[in-house]
């Protein structure tokens, strides 16, 4: 079957099983290897993409039921010289060790910047219980997005 | 995943002809536990009927003492309806307690109750508020409707349109949350509808959702949070596992349901 969606910002056409996560299109037929699958089984997170603006996993969603939508993935945010705010904020507080759940992290915490709610360390934390960080440097995750949300790390 | 056809339904009723026609059809919602499910290949269904695609099942409204919720309404946008966080917050707060964010924006009200899961949320104020389940073609009370481990008195192919509550006095719930899988170990609504009219549901403790009858009787005659420490509760159904064990879930029962009474009357 066809799925038609928009990934950061250009429309993409592939052509799918009925069984393909969204996940599996990303990195497989787009090349979008920035999204990772961690887990596999909807706990991780490291598969976090935004579909119409809400932070998904994209291991828990067919590439089907993205039909018509707008997707966001880590490859859309920024890029090297031109890094987002959160991405600079990661980099300044040193929130990655290995690096693999960043991504994930990253869209995740997008929401949690975007909300206009104000931040604090246990609504990160709240925020982003669906994100894991196997190296566990979770202290500084919560530190980037407080310093990129603007408030007191 | 095994392999299945794929079928995007634009009407209610194509989805249940859909779901009619197919050899081992399933209804695909959130995709929150089923897409799970099929990874797992503990059911393998020739068709899916995605209900992505049937905005008219979505949304939350507020009408004449009750709050009627679409069965596609996911459980971030219930958490956040300024109708629900006025009309029945302890419901709003429920649905922000599912999971985690990731799972909140896409699982949905219908696909809990049409799942139920033992330790999932969502039945526990079905029960003690009463609901009702409208579905393609009847209304189904909540005191019939939870059967058992993953079992409704859903019939094959029957689809939940929306969930009605009557709209409460006031009411809280209080969960135990499994620190890892965020479902409750046991948790406990509480709903008081006035004039010593109280309903208690709960949830993650036996094989499906239901009224704790003796502490409802207790309650009638004083909302005593007390009363949740010696109202009579038979755990002999209960579930153990490595989370808890049937005794321990009769005391986190309890426990509970004294919080959410004592939130109550605070
Ligand atoms: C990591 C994780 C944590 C979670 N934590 C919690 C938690 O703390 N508490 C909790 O309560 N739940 C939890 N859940 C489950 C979550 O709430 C699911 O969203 C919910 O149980 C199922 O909803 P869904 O929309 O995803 O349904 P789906 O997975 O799409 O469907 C579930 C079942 O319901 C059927 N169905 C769906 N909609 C309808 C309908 N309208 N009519 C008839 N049948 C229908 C489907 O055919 C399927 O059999 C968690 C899930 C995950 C992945
Ligand atoms: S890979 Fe999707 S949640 Fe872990
Ligand atoms: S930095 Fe290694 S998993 Fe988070």
């Amino acid at each position: 079957m066809k799925v038609s969606i928009t990934v950061n910002g250009a429309p993409r056409e592939a052509e799918v099983a009925p069984n393909t996560l969204l996940v599996e299109l990303l990195r497989g037929s787009f090349g979008l290897t920035g999204t990772h699958v961690g887990c596999d089984t909807s706990q991780c997170g490291a598969c976090t993409v935004r579909l119409d603006g809400k932070a998904v996993k994209s291991c828990t969603v067919l590439a089907a039921q993205a039909e018509g939508c707008e997707v966001t993935t880590i490859e859309g945010l920024g890029a090297p010289g031109a890094l987002h705010p959160l991405q600079a904020a990661f980099q300044e507080t040193h929130a990655l060790q290995c690096g693999f759940c960043t991504p994930g992290m990253i869209m995740g915490a997008l929401d949690l910047i975007e909300s206009g709610e104000r931040l604090d360390e246990a609504s990160v934390r709240a925020g982003l219980d669906g994100n894991y960080c196997r190296c566990t440097g979770y202290h500084n995750i919560v530190r980037a997005v407080l310093l990129a949300a603007g408030a007191n790390a | 995943m095994q392999d299945f056809a794929y079928h995007r339904p634009r009407s209610i009723a194509d989805a249940v002809s859909l779901r009619r026609s197919a050899a081992d059809g399933s209804y695909l919602a959130g995709g929150m536990t089923l897409i799970p499910t099929l990874k797992q290949r503990l059911a393998a269904p020739s068709d899916l009927v995605d209900l992505g695609a049937l905005g008219e099942l979505a949304g939350v409204r507020l009408e004449s003492g009750m709050m009627t919720i679409g069965a596609m309404t996911r459980h971030a946008v219930v958490a956040a309806s300024q109708d629900a966080r006025r009309a029945i917050p302890a419901l709003a707060a429920l649905a922000g307690q599912i999971g985690d964010a990731q799972v909140r924006n896409r699982g949905t009200i219908g696909g809990s109750v049409a799942n139920s899961d033992p330790a999932a949320d969502y039945p526990a104020a079905v029960i003690a508020l009463g609901a009702t389940i409208r579905t393609d073609r009847r209304e189904i009370a909540a005191d019939g409707y939870f059967r058992g481990l993953f079992e409704t008195a859903l019939e094959p192919g029957e689809l939940i349109r929306e969930i009605a509550f009557p709209v409460p006095a006031r009411a809280a719930y209080r969960k135990f949350r499994h620190p890892a899988s965020r479902y409750a170990v046991a948790g406990v609504f509480v709903a008081d509808f006035g004039g010593s009219r109280v309903r208690v549901g709960v949830t993650g403790a036996g094989p499906c959702a239901f009224r704790w009858s003796a502490l409802e009787h207790a309650l009638s005659s004083a909302l005593d949070p007390a009363a949740a420490n010696g109202a009579p509760l038979d755990h002999g159904r209960f579930n153990s596992d490595l989370a808890a064990s049937a005794e321990f879930r009769a005391q986190l029962v309890r426990v509970m349901a004294k919080r959410a009474l004592e939130s109550l009357s605070g």
